[in-house]
């Protein structure tokens, strides 16, 4: 009993400091949060968490935006592109890392090398041809130019899934080889539902940098019946323009709700994924 | 080379047929995308930044101007100036958060996970326009921020953005509050430390700052290395937030204007393609530059333990 209370004693300093600086780290989306229900003028010059009157009318506002557009499209254009972009990522990414992690074929190395140099060079140096590619194709101010390239393997998941699937002990193959299964059977009956926790991984990480993905869509998608939930606030919140935050904060929260979701269901495999292969989230 | 040992070695030809064609089929659609995505941009980027081109008449090619123009750019150096400070103050101060408060984690208790939760969740969310749009709101002159300030007596009435002098300090804030990830990474690397080595050292009558120094840190050095290598390229490459911070245009008085978001600029508001191409070259060999510098440097500060015990 007394050890005990001496350790509580001893520990006190370290958890007061951890709670107080953890407090300092999310009161910035808590304000935001707060803010979301608070009265317009009640949010200039204000640092409480507390809304002096708790009030909807921010969302209901922020809601139908201008004119004809409401946020449904919004979100209904970011779900399109997000959904579509990470099953993409994961279903060629997984079939790609099999290649790789399991079939001895002439230059293997070569191009798993060109891979790993691809997965260096900055965004930047491809982003201009690329536009210009989809620019003559036609595909400005459509998904596909976001969406297409991702049916095409992610070298950055590739990789990943070629590290689980080698913990994958061969017999297991060479088994189902005796037993008369080709090679692609041996993929999906038996390498694809032992990765299963790889491709959870790459799913998420997927879903949550398209959800984010600011840049692709700043450059293909010019109309505003295609913007994504990420285009609408920027421009919402037009500094030329905005005065309404209360709206703006109410929309940028509700946009936050599918990441705190995948937050709070799946932070094992996003702990998991960055402490085992340093993904950057 | 011995018959008999090349036929364990290698395949019986039909099979070594049938693999070959087998793997081809499934790296195929990665092969495809990295010519058409990767490969073919990259070479046409490097073209494009010998000539002018503004996307609606065809390319003309200029030689090196492209690069000689810069040279001369002033907005050019200012953005370079921008992304160096940048990158020198966001990236050492996201590590040194991350690996003092790893520190802190490293030990159990039932609140770990829900501490962990707590530190992290900046670095999962501050990638979003919703966190940029908010940070731009906090840091005016009737934000938060300043409501704040005045509780503890010190009166500003600046707006942290829109002041030149302070701009790039709220995006380096930004910037240092997503420490999460890097903390895991940290973190770890930590768990692998075996005990022991700090349990000889209390025998030895070692204090905490020498078990830091003489034991955590070069245990850690290949961790740091990596987390070091992996945001300084990050930081090169900052785009999104300064943009939506900045409104768009590095204001005020370019005092935001990072490199990306200029190459932007050039590109796609002034359809400038060839200059943005060459920019994008200028990129890849700082980065370049910076990638060798720390590795070379790593020799004398990493510490890699020899594999024979």
């Amino acid at each position: 009993m007394n050890y005990k209370r001496r350790k509580w004693v001893r520990l006190f300093p370290y958890h007061f400091f951890l709670i107080a600086f953890g407090f300092v780290m999310v009161y910035p989306i808590l304000w935001m949060v707060s803010s979301s229900f608070k009265e317009n003028a009640e949010i200039f010059g204000n640092a409480s968490l507390l809304p002096g009157r708790v009030v909807l009318d921010n969302y209901a506002r922020g809601w139908r935006y201008i004119g004809k557009l409401t946020f449904a499209t919004f979100f209904e254009n970011s779900l399109l592109y997000t959904v579509l972009a990470t099953f993409g990522t994961v279903v060629s990414s997984a079939i790609i890392a099999y290649g790789f992690a399991r079939i001895r074929f002439i230059g293997r190395n070569f191009w798993f090398a060109c891979m790993m140099v691809s997965l260096m060079i900055p965004y930047q140096v491809t982003m201009i041809p690329q536009f210009i590619m989809f620019f003559q194709l036609k595909w400005v101010n459509s998904f596909l130019p976001l969406i297409v390239p991702m049916f095409f393997g992610q070298p950055f998941f590739v990789f990943l899934i070629i590290q689980f699937i080698r913990g994958i002990p061969q017999e297991l193959d060479e088994a189902a080889k005796i037993d008369g299964c080709g090679r692609f059977r041996i993929f999906r009956d038996i390498i694809m539902p032992l990765c299963v926790p790889a491709i959870i991984t790459s799913a998420i990480f997927q879903f949550y940098w398209k959800w984010d993905d600011f840049l692709g869509p700043l450059l293909y998608l010019n109309k505003p019946k295609l913007y994504t939930v990420s285009l609408a606030l920027r421009m919402f919140s037009d500094p030329a323009t905005s005065t309404d935050w209360g709206a703006i904060f109410a929309m940028s929260t509700l946009s936050l709700v599918p990441i705190f979701l995948l937050f709070v269901f799946f932070q094992k495999y996003l702990v998991q994924g960055i402490s085992t292969t340093g993904l950057k989230a | 080379m011995d018959s008999n040992a090349r036929a364990i070695a290698r395949p019986r030809p039909r099979q070594a047929l049938a693999d070959n064609l087998a793997g081809y089929a499934f790296i195929g659609p990665w092969l495809f995308g990295f010519f058409a995505f990767s490969l073919i941009p990259i070479f046409s980027s490097a073209y494009f930044s010998f000539t002018r081109y503004d996307l609606l008449s065809s390319p003309v090619f200029i030689g090196a101007k492209n690069y000689a123009a810069m040279l001369r750019d002033s907005v050019f150096w200012k953005s370079l100036g921008v992304t160096f400070f940048y990158v020198a103050f966001a990236v050492p101060l996201r590590l040194i958060f991350a690996l003092l408060l790893a520190m802190l984690f490293n030990r159990k208790s039932r609140l770990m996970r829900l501490y962990q939760a707590v530190y992290y969740f900046p670095s999962i969310v501050g990638g979003s326009i919703a966190v940029a749009v908010l940070w731009r709101r906090l840091f005016k002159d009737d934000g938060a921020i300043n409501s704040i300030l005045a509780v503890f007596g010190i009166d500003t009435h600046i707006s942290w953005i829109g002041n030149p002098k302070t701009a790039i300090w709220t995006l380096i804030l930004l910037a240092a509050w997503q420490f999460g990830s890097s903390m895991l990474i940290f973190l770890a690397g930590l768990k692998q430390i075996p005990e022991s080595y700090y349990e000889s050292a209390n025998l030895d009558g070692a204090g905490s700052v020498r078990k830091f120094v003489s034991i955590t840190i070069p245990q850690l050095s290949s961790v740091i290395l990596f987390n070091l290598l992996m945001q300084t390229i990050n930081g090169f490459t900052v785009f999104t937030q300064a943009f939506v911070i900045s409104g768009g245009n590095g204001d005020p008085m370019n005092n935001t204007l990072v490199y990306a978001l200029y190459l932007y600029q050039k590109s796609f508001s002034y359809y400038e393609m060839g200059y943005g191409c060459a920019m994008a070259w200028i990129l890849v060999l700082i980065i370049s530059i910076f990638t060798a510098l720390i590795f070379k440097s790593s020799s004398s500060w990493v510490y890699y333990e020899s594999k024979e015990n």
